[in-house]
């Protein structure tokens, strides 16, 4: 038995390194659900008469609902009644600055790497702080408005740009799509608005750090992003969160929206909390992603490396209507300990010669099930249309598990389908290998991990890589001897 | 330099080496030869410490330590290389970037300053060059879609880049045409030296043409059966193993049901 073996079930006792919680001046919404809570968040929004009717339509829809089961993943049943849907930090007024943002937020992010003094100095990255569903520090933009860039709070996109997110909202993601799209329609507090206008390339890469933070608080985000004509963004996503006992839920919904010739590239680093060694507590993240390349040639394109989380349930997917338009997918997941990832992507080709690629790395360790689903759609309209699928799944000691359910759709006789998989095994001979030269294990594996995925990596903007090379050491962790 | 003492080793629960004696001075080649199943390859692997083997007794001193107590990667720092048989594919790993590694952590158990990149590569393409490896192969990942010799000249290359103190070679000779034989023999003589020791497994005379060992071993039944100079191979290469028996050490009973 090599000390890999051994090891392994150590794997879910490492410590995770952001369980923390900041004692913020919690605003909270009465337990549970009704139309009540929902004119209340609205309320305290000051929302428009049309979106708090747009909420209480996706509540009376989700009341109809029930919650889907066909994952290959177990957990106890949620208790919605439980949860608190909305709590914000008490704000003075909005900061101008960030020397006016609650200093005890400021150190929280210190706590996470991420000081906001840091980013806006050194790495040019404007940051849209979301903490407890409020946004709370938006830089750099005074560079973006010059540019014509619009990056701002949910919130503050429905009270500035109105007719925007009206115009956008629930157009890719509609609040009839699934479950938990519906429950996000109806409770939302927060997220991210991104429009970039006909012929703009973004300055600068956009990036969100989410962070859950009051107990029992779901959190449920809701992030738009489109690109007129032309345009082109990047945006990253980034995440911790604290230690807690209970099962925390994140159903949030991003919808991008590309019009011709535009450009968007979503990459995400997700590392939420996994849960403890007994696979207590932990993160649930049922997301719904999905983007529409609406125009022709515009490509979107979805990078994540997903580390953390109990549970990771998300497909972020591309409907490729405009016709030669590009869909892609990159992807690695983790799970370590007892964490359970069933993610993947769809694919739906409408338009003519429309391309896809899908990457997907899955990565199993100690006793984490990981399941690639999924789906390539071909619509009859979608002429010369062509995918290519490669999925890869990377199994690290004997009680793992993975699993891969691809389903095709195919209703155009031009269209082409390609699909690969492998399975491997980071094998004890391979280790001793690497001993033999002087090797340890660990730096072996972790040396195997990064080689499988590399293929991903290189689609992560640069900084975002390095963090995602470290986020997979520290998941893998004890995962060796 | 290696004294190997009444060794017992099994796999499995059986024992393979059934109390194995050798001993190997300062500066000397050994030649091991044997029939297939004889224990050879678990000899190499005990050295170098290998999991699933147990010694079961005996012992095994690396000037004048002991050997057993050792991790791999201990060993590895210690001196001691071993050629694998059958290398492993690392899929994903670039060979140049494998082999940087293990000399850095090599460095680094030795306190000894890690090489950069230049400096490395400066030293690979010496080493490539004289093994004649091409460097494209460096390129791609550890072993992965090489062919047998191709792998075979990788682990001279790496012998070569990580200067071994005591370097076990596997058969690191089957398998390669008549030029590539060459190259492992210049290989492992121009790490010659009053310092290094090499024991060579091999089932070829053509190496040991090249080579010429101070000592030429017969394993058999997981024993040393017989021992002599360098001529003993051809002898050995005239008659097979069928007679070979030094008076007094008889072949254990499990040799002659695996020798094939
Ligand atoms: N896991 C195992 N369980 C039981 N027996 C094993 C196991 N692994 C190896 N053996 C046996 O140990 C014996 C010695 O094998 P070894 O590889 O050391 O032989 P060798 O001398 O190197 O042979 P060759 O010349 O063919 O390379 C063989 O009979 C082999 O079948
Ligand atoms: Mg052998």
């Amino acid at each position: 038995m090599s000390t890999a073996r051994a090891e392994v079930a150590e794997l879910a006792g490492r410590e995770y390194a952001y369980g923390f919680s900041t004692d913020l001046d919690t605003d909270f919404a009465p337990r549970g659900l009704s139309e009540e809570v929902i004119a209340l968040i609205s309320a305290k929004k000051g929302e428009p008469d049309w979106l708090c009717d747009w909420r209480l339509g996706a509540y009376r829809h989700w009341r109809t609902l029930t919650e889907p089961s066909w994952q290959n993943v177990t957990y106890p049943p949620i208790a919605y009644d439980d949860i608190i849907y909305y709590a914000a930090p008490k704000k003075k007024a909005a900061p101008s600055s960030l020397d006016e943002v609650d200093p005890e937020v400021r150190a929280m992010f210190d706590k996470l790497g991420i000081s906001l003094a840091e980013q806006e100095r050194l790495s040019g990255v404007a940051v849209d702080a979301v903490v407890d569903s409020v946004s709370v520090a938006t830089t750099f933009q005074a560079r973006l408005a010059e540019a014509g860039v619009i990056f701002c709070s949910f919130s503050q996109a429905v009270r500035d740009h109105p007719d925007l997110v009206r115009a956008y909202l629930g157009s890719v993601v509609p609040f009839r799509d699934n479950f938990f799209a519906a429950l996000n329609s109806a409770v939302f507090t927060d997220g991210s608005f991104c429009y970039v206008p006909k012929g703009v390339r973004c300055p600068m890469e956009l990036s969100t750090y989410f962070r859950i933070n009051a107990a029992g608080t779901g959190q449920f985000e809701r992030t738009l992003i489109v690109a007129e004509e032309g345009a082109s963004v990047s945006y990253l996503e980034g995440c911790t969160a604290p230690m807690r006992d209970e099962h925390q839920l994140h159903a949030a919904v991003v919808e991008l929206v590309a019009m011709d010739d535009a450009t968007i590239k979503y990459s995400t680093v997700q590392n939420w909390y996994p849960g403890d060694a007994e696979g207590r507590g932990g993160v649930y993240n049922f997301v719904t992603k999905r983007g529409r390349a609406a125009g022709a040639r515009s490509k979107i394109s979805w990078t994540q490396v997903e580390t953390g989380s109990a549970i990771t349930w998300k497909y972020p997917g591309v409907v490729l209507q405009g016709d030669g338009s590009v869909g892609e997918f990159y992807s690695v997941a983790v799970s370590a300990g007892h964490q359970q990832a069933d993610t993947g992507t769809k694919m739906i080709h409408i338009g003519k010669d429309t391309r896809s690629t899908i990457v997907s790395k899955a990565i199993s360790t100690g006793h984490g099930q990981n399941t690639y689903r999924g789906l390539v759609k071909m619509l009859r309209s979608a002429e010369g249309a062509r995918n290519h699928t490669r999925c890869d799944s990377l199994l690290i000691g004997g009680d793992c598990g993975a699993h891969t359910f691809p389903y095709v759709e195919v209703k155009h006789p031009t269209a082409q389908v390609e699909h690969e998989a492998t399975t491997s095994k980071v094998s004890d001979d391979q280790l001793f290998y690497a001993r033999q030269r002087g090797i340890s294990e660990e730096e072996a594996t972790s040396m195997i991990v990064n080689g499988f995925c590399r293929e991903v990596f290189r689609e992560l903007p640069m900084e975002f890589a390095v963090e995602a090379q470290r986020l997979l050491s520290v998941s893998l962790e004890g995962a060796v001897g | 330099m290696l004294v190997v003492d009444d060794l017992h080793a099994s796999i499995g629960g059986t024992e393979i080496l059934h109390g194995l004696s050798l001993e190997i001075g300062d500066g000397e080649i050994h030649a091991v030869m044997g029939p297939n199943g004889s224990g050879k390859s678990t000899l190499a692997h005990v050295l170098a410490g290998r999991d699933p083997y147990q010694v079961t007794a005996g012992r095994v001193l690396y000037d004048g330590a002991d050997l057993l107590a050792m991790t791999p990667e201990e060993r590895a720092a210690a001196g001691v290389f071993l050629g694998f048989q059958h290398p492993v594919e690392i899929p994903g790993v670039p060979t140049m970037y494998f082999l940087r590694t293990a000399l850095n952590a090599l460095r680094r158990a030795r306190h000894h300053e890690e090489l950069g990149p230049v400096e490395f590569l400066a030293l690979v393409d010496a080493k490539r060059r004289l093994v004649d490896m091409d460097r494209s192969l460096l390129d791609r990942a550890v072993n992965d879609g090489f062919s047998g010799g191709e792998r075979k000249r990788n682990e001279i290359l790496q012998m070569l880049v990580l200067e071994p103190r005591l370097a076990v070679l596997d058969e690191t000779d089957s398998g390669l045409d008549i030029d590539a034989l060459r190259v492992v023999a210049a290989g492992v003589r121009s790490l010659r030296a009053p310092h290094r020791s090499a024991v060579v497994i091999t089932h070829h005379r053509r190496l040991l043409d090249h080579l010429v060992p101070d000592q030429v071993h017969v394993l058999a039944g997981g024993r040393i059966v017989r021992s002599g100079g360098a001529d003993l191979a051809a002898e050995l290469e005239a008659h097979g193993y069928a007679g070979v028996h030094e008076p007094g050490a008889e072949p254990h009973p499990v040799s002659t049901a695996t020798a094939r």
